[in-house]
C-alpha cells in the first residue's frame, strides 16, 4: 500500500508525438496504485485532453522558443493528483462552456470537447491560471476501495 | 512508438477504412487524410471499422465529426463498426450514437447500406 505522498515530473516539448509519452507515464503510476483498467483509461484519456489542449492552444501566437508542457503527478493514499502545466497564454475556464452535446453535435461542430471530457472522466478539475507564467489544470481521481 | 495505420477495403460501392491502434491529436490528421481522399473520389458510402483501435480522444472523434456533414450533403453516410468497449464508451459519452450509426459487424454495417440502394 502506498501511504506517503510521493511526486513525479515530466517535462516535454509541445509536440503532439509526446503524448503517448504522457499517457505511458500517468498509466504506470496509476497501475501501481492499483487503480481499475477502467480507470486507468480514464486517467490516460482526461491527462491526453488536457495535454492536447496545451499543445494546440497554449502557445498560439507566442514567439519564445520555451514552449513546454509539464506533467506533475502527485500520488496520496486516497487519491492521484495530476497537474498539467504551461506558460502559454491561459483560459478563463468560466468561458469555457459545458457544450450541450446534442446541440453540439447537430452542429456538426469540431474541438472544444476536451474539457467536457476531462470533467466527465475525473473526480474534480481545478484552474489555477496566471497567463504567461503558469497555467494549471489540476486533475484529481480517488481510489475507490 | 504506438502504431496507428489505416487499411482500406471496397465492397462493391462500399469503401471500408480499418483503423489500427491509437487514433489520437498525433494521428488524427493521417486518419483525416484518408478519409478526405474518399470524399475527393466522390466515394461517400464509408465505414469505419474500429476493430483493431486500442484508444481514442477528442482529436479522433473530431476527424468523424469533421467530415459527416460533406458525406451526408452528398447523399451518404459513415457507419461505425465494430467498436471494442473501452473506445465505444469514449464516442458513448459525447452522445455519438445519436448521431452516428454504430454495428458490431462490419457486414451488417455493409447489408445497411445495400438495403437502401434497394
Amino acid at each position: 500500500m502506498m501511504r506517503k505522498e510521493k511526486k513525479f515530473q515530466l517535462k516535454l516539448p509541445i509536440e503532439t508525438a509526446n503524448l503517448e509519452i504522457v499517457r505511458e507515464f500517468v498509466a504506470r503510476i496509476a497501475q501501481n496504485m492499483g487503480f481499475s483498467e477502467e480507470n486507468i483509461h480514464r486517467i490516460e484519456l482526461a491527462v491526453d485532453e488536457a495535454s492536447t489542449n496545451v499543445i494546440r492552444h497554449a502557445y498560439k501566437g507566442a514567439a519564445s522558443n520555451a514552449k513546454f508542457l509539464t506533467v506533475e503527478v502527485t500520488t496520496h493514499a486516497d487519491r492521484l493528483e495530476i497537474d498539467v502545466i504551461d506558460a502559454g497564454k491561459g483560459f478563463d475556464p468560466d468561458q469555457v462552456k459545458t457544450p450541450e452535446m446534442d446541440v453540439y453535435l447537430k452542429k456538426m461542430k469540431r474541438g472544444g470537447l476536451g474539457l467536457y471530457l476531462i470533467k466527465t472522466l475525473m473526480d474534480k478539475v481545478e484552474y489555477k491560471i496566471k497567463p504567461g507564467k503558469k497555467n494549471r489544470v489540476r486533475m484529481i481521481k480517488y481510489i475507490v476501495t | 512508438m504506438e502504431k496507428f495505420e489505416v487499411y482500406r477495403k471496397d465492397v462493391e460501392d462500399v469503401r471500408i477504412l480499418n483503423i489500427q491502434g491509437f487514433l489520437d491529436a498525433h494521428t488524427a490528421p493521417n486518419f483525416e487524410n484518408e478519409l478526405q481522399k474518399l470524399i475527393k473520389e466522390n466515394s461517400f458510402k464509408i465505414i469505419v471499422n474500429l476493430d483493431g483501435l486500442q484508444y481514442i480522444s477528442s482529436a479522433g472523434l473530431g476527424v468523424f465529426m469533421g467530415v459527416i456533414e460533406d458525406i451526408r450533403n452528398n447523399g451518404g453516410d459513415l457507419k461505425i463498426c465494430c467498436a471494442a468497449p473501452k473506445v465505444f464508451k469514449v464516442f458513448d459519452l459525447l452522445g455519438f450514437p445519436s448521431l452516428y450509426e454504430f454495428y458490431d459487424s462490419e457486414e451488417k454495417a455493409i447489408s445497411n447500406f445495400s438495403d437502401k440502394k434497394k
